[in-house]
């Protein structure tokens, strides 16, 4: 039973980085048809800046928020510096963030070196939570808390707000957008920044479960990616729900059958692809 | 003239083993084992249109049957090389109709996720692969009872083979379907219009381009004698794609000069510093934006700029 409940928490706990991952990555492709491969590298970074900041002694949920912003701010730089040079060219884009990623990775690898830094929890959350015979571990409930609200958040900002309206806009028709006035030179460099910033507070959040090593980012991208293939662009919903039906496959796969996890990972997707190709939530088929 | 000069290239590169020393010979397999590989990829991002990132799957599945089926079946070479072949082609069959669901950037993202499902099956799968330790202790064959394992017999080996492989492949984009393959590249629609099955055109494509590199995975294993699953990260593959962007998507030269620019960058650079991928991603970088059409026609719009400049 226990291994059971820690299994489901561990699912959850992972779709819940999964949706921080993939929710910033289908943000950009949505409204910029960026396919910003180098998602997964911002997500190490926010790991290891998280996980140095928290060694400074200022306690993890600070060193989160620095890695939010921090990696946000690169994100945005980036944008303006090279993926504008290249707005136009969806090929170009994404190879100079698949060259960007190789630099960034190489860079952590630079400067954290090559063993994997362990990233201590909160002290609240590293007592389990015990309750009908069971102990849940808390810092898994934390993530999974921070997921949802992120997700509020995000609803509540794309479906709610100015900026949310004007998203939405680009996302559906980018030169009806523009001809209507919305300065879509300063929403593509905000979306950047808050979908990069999304990739760093994953990281950053997920030291304590993952690690901060080495090929991180490699192993986070190809899950994102299937998260956005499965849940469809344009979709928080989708990305959300995709994001756990994710996170449940892999670690029950991992945990269930060691060496085929990955041929797991790989079923949903060519399920989803043979019959719905826009993915099981896309907007823009209804 | 053309076929001259070919002839002349040909010559000059079967005679590298008789002034150069064995580590030039060493180089010169790796480039055209390079170059086949590039020259596959290319069948894809040049004349299809379609770009893969995760080409080096094809190349070490190739390479893993190869290694798997003789190490662990025990079987012969006559039997591992045509097995590997055809097994690696029969998977490209099948991600080929996964990753063409979708075209441009959804290709892109899927023929990525479905390369790192791979490497991260070479990983996990410690029983058959060996995972991290790799499959070692593997052999050259020796056809006609020429030993390969002797450099200079391999060179010549992996330049016959280089050779039919891109005499092959130039046919191939000749031949009326390779001229219907570059008009589902340019004008997708007027093709299907015109009655073109643009899909499987597409998948023919994909396929042939995972049979070669194929070919490309066998000389490697064979070369190597040795297989990793890091052969199937996303480096290689991107190794292979900046090979043909940086030599010229769409030619046929291009990509073996990119291969053979990228073999020799990276093995000079090893020797110094252990910066690989941060040069690759920055040498990305540069040709993404300053010269997007390959070095050549990138270097002389550069000059072109710069005497503008001086007059």
């Amino acid at each position: 039973m226990q291994i059971w409940v820690i299994q489901t928490l561990n699912s959850l706990s992972l779709g819940g980085l999964l949706f921080m991952l993939a929710s910033g990555f289908a943000l950009i492709f949505g409204l910029m048809r960026i396919a910003n491969l180098t998602h997964g590298a911002l997500f190490m970074v926010g790991a290891y800046l998280a996980a140095t900041v928290s060694r400074a002694g200022y306690g993890l949920l600070l060193a989160a928020l620095a890695a939010t912003l921090l990696v946000a701010l690169f994100g945005g730089v980036v944008e303006r510096l090279i993926l504008r040079r290249l707005s136009g060219n969806a090929q170009g884009q994404v190879l100079a963030t698949l060259g960007l990623s190789f630099v960034a990775a190489d860079s952590c690898l630079m400067v954290w070196g090559g063993d994997p830094i362990p990233i201590e929890a909160p002290r609240i959350f590293q007592m389990p939570l015990r309750m009908f015979g069971l102990a849940f571990p808390t810092y898994r409930l934390f993530v999974l808390a921070v997921a949802i609200v992120v997700a509020i958040g995000l609803y509540v900002l794309i479906e709610r707000t100015r900026l949310g309206a004007t998203i939405r806009a680009g996302v559906d028709d980018m030169q009806m957008a523009r001809a209507v006035g919305i300065p879509a030179s300063r929403l593509f460099t905000t979306v950047f920044c808050l979908g990069a910033g999304l990739a760093g507070l994953g990281g950053a959040l997920g030291g304590p479960i993952l690690n901060a090593y080495p090929g991180l980012d490699a192993d986070m991208l190809p899950l994102a990616l299937i998260v956005v293939i499965l849940g469809g662009v344009g979709s928080l919903v989708g990305t959300f729900i995709s994001s756990f039906i994710i996170g449940f496959i892999y670690t029950f796969g991992i945990a269930l059958v060691p060496d085929l996890a990955y041929v797991i990972l790989f079923l949903p997707m060519v399920v989803v692809i043979a019959f719905k190709p826009e993915g099981l939530f896309s907007r823009s088929a209804t | 003239m053309q076929r001259f000069s070919i002839g002349l290239l040909l010559i000059t590169l079967a005679g590298l083993p008789l002034v150069a020393g064995e580590y030039f010979v060493n180089l010169g397999s790796q480039i055209l084992i390079a170059a086949i590989f590039a020259a596959s990829l290319n069948l894809l991002v040049g004349f299809a249109g379609l770009t893969s990132l995760g080409h080096a799957s094809y190349l070490g599945l190739s390479a893993y049957f190869c290694a798997w089926l003789s190490s662990k079946m025990g079987l012969g070479h006559a039997v591992t090389a045509p097995a590997a072949l055809l097994l690696t082609t029969v998977v490209g069959m099948v991600f080929g109709w996964i990753a063409l669901r979708a075209t441009g950037l959804g290709f892109l993202m899927l023929t990525l996720a479905l390369s790192q499902i791979v490497w991260g099956l070479a990983y996990r799968w410690v029983s058959v692969t060996n995972g991290d330790n790799g499959i070692s202790g593997l052999s050259r064959p020796s056809p006609f009872g020429i030993d390969l394992g002797v450099s200079n017999h391999f060179y010549w080996f992996a330049l016959i083979a280089t050779t039919l492989c891109v005499l092959l492949m130039a046919r191939l984009i000749h031949s009326p379907y390779g001229a219907s393959l570059r008009g589902t590249r340019d004008q997708h629609r007027r093709m299907s219009a015109l009655g073109f099955n643009v899909w499987g055109i597409r998948w023919v494509a994909f396929v042939v381009a995972s049979f070669f590199a194929a070919v490309a995975g066998l000389l490697y294993v064979y070369f190597h004698k040795y297989i990793h699953p890091s052969v199937m990260s996303v480096t290689v593959s991107a190794e292979a794609l900046l090979s043909v962007i940086a030599g010229g998507a769409g030619t046929i030269m291009g990509p073996l000069l990119g291969a053979l620019l990228v073999v020799v960058l990276k093995n000079y650079v090893s020797a110094f510093i252990e910066r690989w991928n941060m040069l690759l991603g920055i040498v990305f970088l540069v040709i993404v934006i300053f010269m997007p059409a390959g070095i050549k026609p990138g270097i002389d719009a550069l000059l072109g700029r710069l005497r503008r400049g001086q007059s």
